[in-house]
């Protein structure tokens, strides 16, 4: 999903900035206030964004014949709610662009919007809407994290389709064939993101739960021993 | 306890199958089976539009394919290492709680 380097339009690429400029300002003061209210979840702030980090390094081969990444950022947004995701997310995608060539400074904007804005909160919305209709904890986090990535890749399609249209079919045709390279590959992939972060909740729940019961994760009560 | 490991495994098995199945089946095509998608999306744009020049170029570029996969090797250490900190941290934290707290 990283747009590379110099592939926007330069109009373009300030637009994504403007748009995604207020969601990590706002997420900063949120991870502020995330920290100053329970200190003690910083460890847990800090393993979300190991999660990025760790999933958005691994490229993986696809069903179409190419290799994609999973994006991470589903995880943190149903632990820390999506605002904290997009400064975590950003700083991911900040690396990766001055250290690996990999996504650019200048396609930074969008990448954010993509990847530390529109998939967080796509997962979190699944999130809450699983749980609230009834749905246990692991499903609800297994179809956050799955959606929230394929999103990730849908606004990918969708910005560079915006950038490029076809000269023949315009921008519906760029859209198929950018959604053929991007969000078909991602398919088995945001089942994979799903399933791990499944499993790094069920951890989470046997070491950490008083601190997803902060966060209101977890709804029981600690069970005394 | 052990139906919460074997569920894990399966989980991580799942993810390792979903991984290796398109490899294993032969899926790659073209002149560079398994590329980037990104680097893919590149290319459809170089094919459409062949007069856009890209107007940034990286500030620094791996120099080589060995150095390139180096970092993102380091990125995925980094947050698998932070990870493993983590859930020894917590699991021992946990184990001295209950050892604080004996049941009645």
């Amino acid at each position: 999903m990283h747009i590379a380097e110099g592939y926007l339009p330069p109009i373009q690429a300030a637009a994504w900035f403007a748009v995604s400029a207020p969601f990590v300002v706002h997420g900063s003061r949120a991870l502020v206030q995330q920290v100053r209210r329970d200190p003690e979840s910083k460890l847990l702030l800090g393993a979300a964004g190991a999660f990025t980090f760790v999933l958005s390094a691994l490229k993986i081969p696809s069903v179409t014949g190419s290799c994609s990444h999973p994006t991470g950022t589903g995880l943190g947004a149903v632990l820390f709610r999506p605002p904290v995701m997009s400064v975590l997310g950003g700083i991911v995608l900040l690396f990766q662009a001055v250290l690996l060539a990999h996504g650019g400074l200048s396609t930074l904007g969008a990448n954010i919007f993509s990847m530390a804005i529109v998939g967080p909160w796509v997962a979190y919305a699944v999130y809450a809407l699983i749980r609230r209709l009834g749905g246990g904890l692991d499903a609800a986090v297994f179809a956050a994290a799955a959606l929230g990535d394929l999103a990730t890749y849908c606004v990918t399609s969708a910005q560079l389709a915006l950038a490029f249209p076809d000269p023949a079919t315009g921008f519906v045709g760029a859209l198929v064939k950018f959604g053929g390279i991007f969000a078909v590959t991602q398919i088995p992939l945001a089942v994979s993101e799903g399933l791990l972060s499944v499993l790094v909740v069920r951890l989470l729940t046997r070491v950490s739960g008083d601190e997803l019961r902060r966060l209101g994760v977890l709804r029981t009560p600690a069970v005394q021993a | 306890m052990r139906r919460f490991s074997r569920t894990n495994l399966l989980l991580l098995l799942a993810v390792v199958l979903l991984a290796v199945a398109p490899v294993a089946l032969g899926l790659g095509s073209g002149d560079e089976p398994f590329a980037g998608a990104d680097a893919l999306a590149e290319q459809a744009i170089v094919d459409s539009h062949p007069d856009y020049e890209p107007w940034f170029s990286p500030i620094y570029e791996p120099p080589s394919g060995e150095v390139e996969s180096a970092l993102f090797a380091l990125q995925a250490a980094l947050g698998a290492g932070f990870l493993g900190y983590y859930f020894g941290v917590a699991r021992t934290r946990r184990r001295y709680r209950a050892a604080e707290q004996p049941h009645e």
